[in-house]
């Protein structure tokens, strides 16, 4: 019964996806059917490890050059936000002052953000990770942010009483108190630049799924761009996922 | 002079409606070097206030708190305090929530000095074999011991008790009293002890001096009653000891006379009282009779 929930039911849900989407293609000539998308796509699926060209390469490397991209924009990102998110949530002045900024500069898309990326670094690299960076790491300073406030009174008392010194109280109370709180902003910062990737490879040209999807649009290749698609989709599931399981574990101490 | 002066404390809060409420009210106490006193009174009378601004932990509005002549700012190095929530920090076992304290009280000793101490210290309540353990993996008495463990081994020389058996099932309760008075009377040092309880059982057990305070708001202290009985003393001796028995009784009157007292001055003022100050007066009473163990 159990294994009934866990895979029939999820399997139904992508069955029923699969015929909306074949019945779609037979209503739009462009679109090619799942039968077809697989057809033209099997062989980077099947070689995902072959180089062939710069944009003709597996799945599997495209999607490692974009991961690879991702992980250096994220860790930049969060380089940033967690310092912030600390000020922020330890000092009150700090809130006053700096809020009006971060609520602006929150909801500005990625694609805002590429051209002042390129101006400001005159490559397409750097500016795919400037433009990574700025997006995804506002849910960090906000969780942080956060998790520094929900610290409970207790635990301040327990600093005070011990009279631990500015840092040890940083290090062993604020800093493990917050954890759960900031690795929430992580995974939502994760999913963020998963998001961005894309955009941003679209617009560099860079090699990388987004890179490829824009590539194949351009060559008129429609079969591919929905390998893309499913490629992000799945990729950005199990990037999720894996945090989920990091995120768990520290909520369960 | 006495070794911990608190004279005329006072303290209001602001509630979230706005208005004022003095908790504290020209509050005066003395308590001599190595002296255990208790301060017993109702749930919501202020105590556990009246204890954070003599520890150090709050500022009193007006009044001060001398320590050995010294005014009080802040905590003192020498100070202990033990919640009745325990305050362990859930994400270090039981042995890294004592070397904290061991750490931040001494400093200059090496690692391996530190750890001996908090060791030691966890072995001294029975936990020798649960320093590894994180509080979230033991029970509430055991918990309670890991917190006594953690203000013992940093030496104290002033020990803060906020109602620190107060969560704790009766059993429990009595085996961590016992302990308690036996860790004061082998530590190396007099210990002088401030302990807020809700239990007139548990005051005549473990003090010297019995300060009744009377119900907030504007809770002050009433005459302190002395227990003149030798130390360590045991539950069972103290429920056909006589003097205890003329201690309970004059204790529990003066309590209750205070309870009517403030009754009555609500019944006068013909004001309906807020439900806060009603809910603080008559609330969960005093623990007054004596608990049999079991």
């Amino acid at each position: 019964m159990k294994r009934v929930t866990n895979f029939l039911l999820p399997a139904i849900g992508i069955l029923l996806a699969l015929i909306v989407w074949g019945a779609a293609s037979t209503i739009v000539k462009d679109l090619p059917s799942p039968i077809r998308t697989w057809e033209e796509s099997k062989i980077y699926i099947l070689k995902p490890l072959e180089k062939r060209g710069e944009m003709d390469q597996g799945i599997a490397l495209l999607a490692y050059y974009s991961l690879m991209r991702v992980a250096r924009g994220f860790l930049l990102g969060i380089a940033m936000a967690t310092p912030l998110g600390f000020v922020l949530g330890m000092s009150r002045t700090m809130t006053r002052i700096f809020d009006p900024v971060l609520q602006i500069l929150r909801p500005i898309s990625p694609l805002a953000w590429l051209p002042l990326g390129l101006i400001i670094f005159q490559k397409s690299e750097p500016a795919a990770l400037f433009a990574i960076a700025v997006c995804s790491m506002w849910p960090t300073v906000i969780n942080t942010m956060a998790g520094v406030r929900a610290i409970p009174q207790d635990y301040w008392n327990v600093a005070k009483v011990l009279r631990l010194s500015p840092f040890t109280t940083f290090a062993k109370v604020v800093v493990p108190a917050t954890l759960p709180y900031m690795f929430t902003g992580f995974r939502l910062s994760l999913g963020i630049a998963w998001l961005v990737i894309v955009a941003s490879e679209m617009l560099t040209g860079t090699p990388g799924v987004g890179g490829f999807l824009w590539q194949e649009y351009n060559s008129l290749i429609y079969a591919h761009i929905l390998l893309a698609i499913l490629t992000i989709g799945v990729v950005g599931f199990v990037l999720d996922r894996l945090m989920g399981l990091v995120e768990a574990r520290l909520r369960a101490i | 002079m006495a070794f911990i002066e608190v004279a005329g404390v006072t303290k209001a809060f602001v509630t979230s409606s706005g208005l004022s409420r003095e908790v504290l009210y020209d509050v005066s106490l003395s308590v001599e070097r190595g002296e255990f006193v208790s301060i017993l009174g109702t749930m919501g009378c202020g105590k556990s206030t009246l204890l954070k601004i003599i520890s150090g932990l709050v500022a009193p509005d007006t009044g001060q708190v001398a320590i050995d002549g010294e005014v009080l700012r802040g905590i003192r190095p020498s100070a202990a305090i033990v919640f009745q929530n325990y305050s362990l920090l859930p994400w270090f076992s039981a042995l890294e929530n004592v070397r904290l304290a061991v750490g931040a009280a001494f400093p200059d000793w090496t690692r391996g000095r530190q750890r001996e101490q908090a060791v030691r210290h966890l072995e001294s309540v029975g936990l020798g074999k649960a320093v590894d353990r994180r509080p979230g993996h033991l029970s509430g008495g055991m918990r309670q011991r890991v917190a006594i463990a953690r203000a013992f081994a940093i030496e104290p020389e002033l020990l803060f008790l906020d109602e620190p058996f107060g969560a704790l099932d009766a059993l429990t309760r009595d085996s961590l009293q016992q302990e308690l008075s036996r860790l004061c009377s082998v530590a190396g040092r007099p210990i002088t002890t401030v302990m807020i309880t809700n239990s007139v059982e548990e005051a005549l057990l473990l003090s010297d001096r019995i300060l009744p305070m009377t119900a907030g708001p504007r809770a002050t202290l009433g005459a302190p009653v002395a227990v003149e009985l030798a130390k360590p003393r045991s539950a069972g001796e103290l429920l056909h000891d006589d003097h205890a028995a003329e201690v309970r009784a004059h204790v529990v009157a003066s309590l209750t006379a205070d309870l009517e007292r403030a009754r009555a001055r609500r019944r006068l003022d013909g004001g309906r009282p807020s439900r806060r100050t009603a809910a603080a007066a008559e609330g969960p009473a005093l623990r007054i009779a004596p608990e049999i163990e079991g």
